[in-house]
């Protein structure tokens, strides 16, 4: 490791900070739009961590498996807009409470 | 890798390949929604045989793992290919009335389930974290879209709707675990961990993470503190996909959750059985309470599913032989029952969301005693009653958590099924004795097929489990055997 | 057993982070000045013509920008085989080929479908 690159930990706590955002974004936001941003920042989160244990072990698996993580995701957003889109055809709303047709 | 190794992968490549022509065709001119389904039966038909031939030509395996060890071909994934193969194939049947009526697109409809079977196949064949979840999403983003595939429906939008935001939120917190998981143990292979994790002790990392890692696949198996979305996403999907999500993606979920607790993590038995167990009562309990008071079948079959996963995880809870059988099993029975249910409630509709209350299936047995009576044996079997399959999974389920010394949670599985009978005879005695409505049933011949198939399938494998058991041991052993299933070094 | 005491406190202090600035310091803290440039909807610096919403984009926008995310994001994987493209000679080079196929198979459906023509 370089001696001027932050310690594992410090990624960790940036990490976890940033997983944490993005659940609570997701549970309190309203705009389907916000909850979509909140997911990649979950999944961003993770992709740190696995950057940062990548590169502390020495293993190229973990970024191997960031790259993936990044397209799925690219593929989440892609399918999550377009749940939107047609929500937003029949609804003329994007807020998640107004969808309550199924009573849960 | 090599060359070689594409002959684990050709099933997948052969499904992959038509699911991509699927999607294609009907841009290059074909419409015709009666060849889409033909075409589907046959992509079907070609991977079957190529999985069977595949599982010939590779010898010894048991020990087969390709791709530096990223993907397995043993009996314990040719066992759930196999029965994921059948399941598109009956939920490909069910569909074509829905499709028929609704008029939204054939080719693409297929064509995405031809993809989430793909997914389906890696994640039984994954031992390698990435593959598993990569295999994970490629189901869940197929899944996703055919929950809104009533387009013009709010229901289905709004059921595709909260199945994505939960589905990406559970996903990413499986993502966190792995990554957790990744970082203590330095791979992402499951063997590997397993060897790493020999030497350590306790580690609060890891322990996080396995806890992540067990709350996003709970989620994919909808267990209970992670069941809200089953009810609502199971209501507005249409049927067909319905009977998909409710016995394909959630044997699949079943798969990947024995073969990462059970080849990666067992020296850690002791720590995440506890969590597990609360889980498992807490689906057992809250699926079969919340169950009673539904009137809408779907919503009752949906917690139900929620109990039945909470009876799958004794069996992973139980890490022994019989519970890894019972697990095999039961994803066996109930897929059988579930989608037999499925195929009746089907033939109960009359226009797009009906034949969904319990007061539709009134009188079901003056206007067709045959079918009322399949409903009867499906219910049997999903309540575990002797004569039919579904007691078999339960025993081995029950005997499995006794011998692992989780007494009180087979007891409460016993007292919850007891509860579970009474909205399953509910449905039985609405289709007995209750009066019928006028509405006639509308059978086409592919559901009575499917309908017919399922309930003896059901009876047979509940009075002659013999074979059924054989199978599943032998296809039980690789996994079992700690270490057993890539012993083969990478190339 | 492991010790989940620290689980919890480290799931605590994780938790607390977010939910300390987002709610409970910034809102103490945090100047609030607003006017009128600064709550108007950015656009590239320029000055804005009009307000975010109600201004309609055509939905054609967003498919443009969905096929956009996904064939945007496909290409990270073309950056190792890049890096390592002599040592991987034909067959990475084979592989890369049935890659890119592939995603060729989802721009002539979308192609085909008329996503990309604009109405």
């Amino acid at each position: 490791m370089l001696e001027t690159a932050p310690s594992t930990d410090a990624y960790l706590m940036l990490s976890g900070t940033l997983f944490a955002v993005g659940l609570i974004g997701v549970v309190i936001r309203r705009n389907m739009i916000t909850v979509l941003m909140a997911i990649e920042l979950m999944l961003n989160a993770v992709n740190i961590n696995l950057v940062a244990f990548s590169h502390r072990l020495g293993s190229l698996e973990g970024q191997v498996f960031t790259i993936f993580v990044i397209t799925v995701a690219a593929g989440e957003a892609a399918v999550g807009l377009a749940i939107i889109i047609q929500l937003y055809r029949l609804k003329s709303t994007i807020n998640v409470d107004e969808a309550r047709m199924l009573n849960g | 890798m090599s060359l070689n190794d594409l002959i684990f992968l050709l099933p997948e490549i052969i499904l992959a390949t038509g699911a991509s022509l699927l999607l294609i065709a009907p841009v290059t001119g074909l419409r015709d929604s009666i060849s889409a389904k033909w075409a589907m039966i046959a992509l079907l038909i070609i991977t079957a045989g190529s999985l069977l031939a595949c599982s010939w030509a590779v010898p010894g395996m048991e020990q087969t793992a390709g791709f530096a060890r990223m993907f397995a071909l043993d009996a314990f994934s040719i066992f759930f290919k196999l029965l994921f193969l059948f399941v598109v194939a009956i939920v490909v049947l069910l569909s074509d009335d829905f499709l028929r009526e609704s008029r939204y697109s054939t080719w693409e409809y297929y064509s995405l389930l031809g993809f989430a079977l793909c997914g389906m196949m890696f994640m039984a064949s994954g031992v390698h974290l990435a593959t598993i979840y990569i295999g994970l999403e490629l189901l869940s983003l197929s899944s996703y879209i055919l929950a809104g595939y009533y387009k013009n429906e709010q229901k289905s939008t709004e059921a595709a709707m909260k199945y994505f935001v939960l589905g990406a939120v559970s996903s990413a917190i499986l993502l966190y675990g792995i990554s957790l998981i990744y970082g203590v143990c330095g791979t992402l292979n499951l063997l590997d961990i397993a060897r790493a994790l020999s030497t350590v002790v306790s580690n609060d990392a890891l322990m996080f993470g396995v806890i992540l890692l067990a709350c996003g696949l709970c989620f994919k198996i909808a267990a209970a503190p992670f069941h809200v979305w089953t009810p609502d996403v199971y209501e507005g999907a249409p049927t067909p996909i319905t009977a998909f999500l409710s016995t394909g993606s959630k044997a699949a979920a079943f798969a990947i959750f024995v073969r990462i607790f059970y080849v990666a993590l067992p020296g850690f038995h002791l720590d995440w059985s506890m969590v597990l167990a609360t889980v498992a009562a807490l689906s057992m309990i809250v699926g079969n309470l919340a169950a009673i008071t539904q009137e809408s079948v779907k919503r009752l079959l949906a917690y139900s599913s929620i109990a039945h996963a909470g009876y799958v995880l004794m069996g992973i809870v139980a890490m022994n032989v019989m519970g890894l059988r019972g697990v095999l099993v039961y994803s066996f029975v109930y897929v059988f029952a579930n989608l037999g249910i499925w195929s009746i409630v089907l033939m109960m509709k009359r226009h797009e969301y009906a034949g969904e209350k319990v007061s539709d299936f009134e009188g079901l047995h003056s206007r067709s005693p045959f079918w009322a009576f399949s409903m009867f044996v499906f219910l049997l079997s999903l309540g575990g009653i002797p004569p039919t399959a579904g007691f078999i999974g339960k025993y081995f389920l029950f005997y499995a958590a006794v011998q692992a010394g989780f007494g009180w949670l087979a007891i409460i599985a016993v007292l919850m099924s007891a509860v579970s009978m009474f909205y399953y005879l509910r449905i039985v005695v609405a289709m007995y004795l209750r009066d019928g409505k006028e509405a006639d049933v509308t059978a086409s011949g592919a559901l009575k097929f499917v309908a017919a198939v399922c309930v003896v399938a059901t009876i047979v494998f509940g009075v002659v489990p013999n074979d059924l058991i054989d199978q599943v041991s032998s296809s039980a052993k690789g996994l079992h055997n700690k270490g057993a299933v890539t012993r083969n070094a990478t190339r | 057993m492991a010790n989940y005491s620290v689980l919890l406190v480290a799931a605590l202090i994780v938790l607390s982070v977010p939910v300390l600035t987002l709610f409970i310091i910034t809102p103490l803290i945090r100047a609030s000045r607003a006017n009128k440039v600064k709550l108007e909807p950015y656009e590239c610096g320029v000055p804005a013509s009009s307000l975010a919403f109600d201004h309609r984009f055509s939905v054609r926008y967003f498919l443009i920008a969905v096929l956009f995310i996904v064939f945007d994001v496909e290409t990270v994987f073309l950056f190792p085989w890049a890096i390592r493209f002599k040592q991987l000679g034909l067959f990475g080079a084979v592989e890369m080929a049935v890659f890119l196929a592939i995603l060729l198979i989802g721009y002539f459906y979308a192609w085909k479908r008329k996503v990309l023509s604009w109405v």
